[in-house]
């Protein structure tokens, strides 16, 4: 019988030689007549122990890394294949303490499954959810996601729930379901993670979503900066299709379904729902004004759910175990997990599933291990571009929607960018305006002109010239942007700039008071 | 195969809709790397659009060329994670080492350079793409190396 070997073939692992090591082990076991089956799974997230490789034992599965493509012939001569013992043997995979202590719930079976495997996905609980939702009233599935407390994981954290029921009675008989793929935020790859080691999830989300709201079709909207995960997407609709997962039959129940997987174009705009449904009808991915809101009147003018692909990938688990299961983990009007991404300068980066309620310095020490380069934390900015930057002095704040919105920050979609005391805050502010500048869809004018005059505000200030007068301009201009855009983007830029002005006001030359 | 007739196969195979726009556009710079200014014509007359509204769709889109890039194409991520991890020093030397700027092409033809913003490695940065490749924890000497090999591997 041969020895299950997994390397994961996630953008991550590929990105530090995950190809070059996956080939060594193929031909180092055939030279030495050792028969092995090579999985390419999705990454348990624990990056900086990619190329994580993975044996099957008899004892469960045991863990090397980081495995460079030199440590391959040692790794061999080491008995490997068989557990043996080697300076970079991690032990039982599911005892590193990293992953132990999470709770992997949306992400139970990444990197654990053969991600294009639908044998493999039903034997680790997939389709569970998606049977009990065939059994149940379109009513019956909006209650449960009611129930469970699920809230968007796009950043918004709207409740799920309230707006599945509007599309359900959204009167019309086209509906549709899109999923929100378009991760732009610097610092987040778990919907690339989930895209990449477990794509049937996120089609059975959809397909459940579809049979609550009387949505017949959905769309996946990919960002071309994720070239592995589209083609791991394609080819996971493709074998839902051949499966009968997907059409007009699914599942056997007579119901349809079907799902096309659209590619954005690089614009960071089109992570905004409208802007997104205008870039799917062909058109520039320009924000809508609201109202209409998009679940009466959404894609191609049809009542639409559009959900983050995060949220669609929990629904599966919800309905498998109950919303009671999922509305156990988490705190106040926070509940259900939230899978964290641990980024930038930071010794142990990667995915992190926790139950709300953990408190930032737990994430950042516990998990994160402090920064990779060894200096002290000086700032984290959470949640994207458009979040604030969170001070040490306040790393004790739990995880949680309410207690980050109270204190003018945001959790948006988990990505902790960790940054190092070398860091200027001043040109961290500036580029939260240039990134605007950049990515202002340009409909509405405190967007597209005013992130052009903060930059040249904040260049004014860096420059010393009329450092108090500026900086009350700057604020003037941050209070407009916020009260005046359409849309997050030019409506939350000013949260990076004015969170940096608090906490850093040195960075610009100021003094606390004269930040303010 | 002239690029007009490739642009024609590829539009005929996609439905005659405006929401067939950007996998149309897609097709073409997958196949030839850019979207000639004539495309747009082509692609007005079989989705019934006017010429103003495909050229806005390509000029809004920052993935769309619309001039021929070099043989090998490097983004260099300019995000916040990346910046974390020192890739402002990366870009100055790449910068530097290829002589251009962003949205320029080296003088031989070989390499254009293009900002990106983020590619989702965020834990392994600084971070670069070429072709659909993406490189972690990229600093000068590893960018040095991967140039010497883009252009060995050139015709």
């Amino acid at each position: 019988m041969s020895v299950r070997v997994y390397v994961p073939a996630d953008t991550t692992a590929l990105a530090v030689g995950a190809e070059e090591v996956a080939l060594a082990i193929a031909a180092g076991a055939a030279a030495r007549g050792v028969s092995i089956e090579l999985v390419r799974n999705g990454s348990r997230g624990l990056f900086w122990l990619e190329p994580m490789v993975e044996v099957a034992t008899p004892a469960g599965r045991v863990a090397y890394g980081p495995v460079d493509v030199a440590d391959v012939p040692g790794l061999l001569d080491a008995g490997f294949l068989t557990g043996g013992d080697h300076p970079l043997a991690l032990g039982p995979t599911d005892d590193i303490p990293f992953l132990r202590q999470q709770e992997r719930l949306t992400f139970a079976r990444v990197g654990v499954v053969d991600p294009l495997s639908l044998d493999d996905y039903a034997a680790h609980g997939g389709l569970v959810g998606l049977r009990a939702a065939l059994a149940m009233s379109a009513s019956e599935i909006v209650q449960a996601v009611t129930d469970s407390g699920l809230r968007g994981r796009g950043g918004a954290a709207f409740p799920a729930g309230i707006k599945w029921r509007t599309v359900l009675g959204a009167p019309g008989i086209e509906k549709y379901v899109v999923c929100n793929a378009d991760e732009g935020d610097s610092g987040t790859f778990s919907d690339r993670m989930l895209l990449e080691g477990d794509p049937f999830c996120l089609i059975e989300g959809m397909v459940i979503a579809g049979l609550a709201v009387g949505a017949n079709r959905g769309y996946v909207y990919l960002r071309s900066e994720y070239p592995r995960a589209w083609s791991v997407v394609n080819a996971a609709l493709k074998r839902a299709r051949e499966a009968g997962l997907l059409g007009d039959d699914v599942l056997g129940s007579g119901r349809a379904f079907d799902i096309e997987a659209r590619l954005g174009g690089g614009a960071y705009i089109c992570g905004e729902e409208t802007a997104m449904l205008e870039s799917i009808e062909g058109k520039r991915g320009q924000v809508r004004t609201k109202p209409p809101l998009p679940a009466v009147k959404g894609l191609f003018g049809k009542p639409t759910v559009i959900n983050n692909l995060i949220t669609l990938a929990s629904v599966p688990v919800i309905l498998a175990k109950g919303a009671a299961f999922y509305r156990d983990f988490g705190q106040g009007r926070s509940l259900g997990t939230l899978p964290f991404q641990l980024a930038g300068n930071v010794r142990r980066g990667g995915l992190v599933e926790k139950a709300f309620g953990l408190t930032l310095r737990a994430l950042l020490e516990d998990f994160g291990g402090g920064t990779a380069s060894g200096r002290p934390i000086r700032a984290v900015q959470v949640g994207g571009p458009l979040g604030a930057y969170v001070p040490p002095a306040d790393f004790d704040l739990p995880l949680d929607y309410e207690a980050f919105a109270a204190r003018g920050a945001m959790i948006g979609h988990g990505g902790v960018v960790v940054f190092d005391d070398t860091v200027d805050m001043a040109r961290m502010a500036r580029f939260a305006m240039e990134f605007c500048a950049e990515e202002s869809c340009g409909k509405c004018t405190p967007c597209r002109i005013g992130s052009t005059r903060g930059m040249e505000v904040i260049d004014r200030i860096i420059a010393g010239d009329e450092r108090a007068a500026n900086t009350a301009l700057l604020q003037d201009l941050c209070s407009l942007m916020t009260d005046g855009s359409l849309c997050a983007m030019g409506g939350m830029t000013p949260f990076p700039v004015q969170s940096a002005l608090r906490h850093f006001p040195a960075d610009f030359g100021l003094d606390s008071g004269e930040a303010q | 195969m002239p690029h007009a007739a490739i642009v024609q196969r590829l539009i005929a195979a996609h439905p005659p809709r405006q929401d067939a726009l950007l996998p149309i556009l897609h097709a073409i710079q997958d196949e030839l790397g850019w979207v000639p200014p004539k495309a747009t014509t082509a692609i007005a007359q079989a989705l019934n659009l006017s010429r103003a509204e495909v050229h806005g769709v390509i000029s809004f889109y920052h993935h769309f060329r619309t001039s021929p890039p070099g043989r090998q194409v490097i983004q260099l991520c300019r995000a916040e994670a990346c910046q974390a991890r020192g890739s402002e020093a990366l870009e100055a030397h790449a910068l530097a080492a290829l002589g251009v700027g962003y949205h320029q092409t080296t003088a031989d033809g070989a390499v254009s350079l293009e900002p990106v913003y983020c590619l989702g490695n965020c834990a392994c940065g600084p971070s670069l793409r070429v072709g659909d490749q993406i490189i972690g924890r990229v600093d000068a000497a590893r960018f040095d190396r991967l140039l010497a090999n883009l252009r060995e591997e050139l015709p």
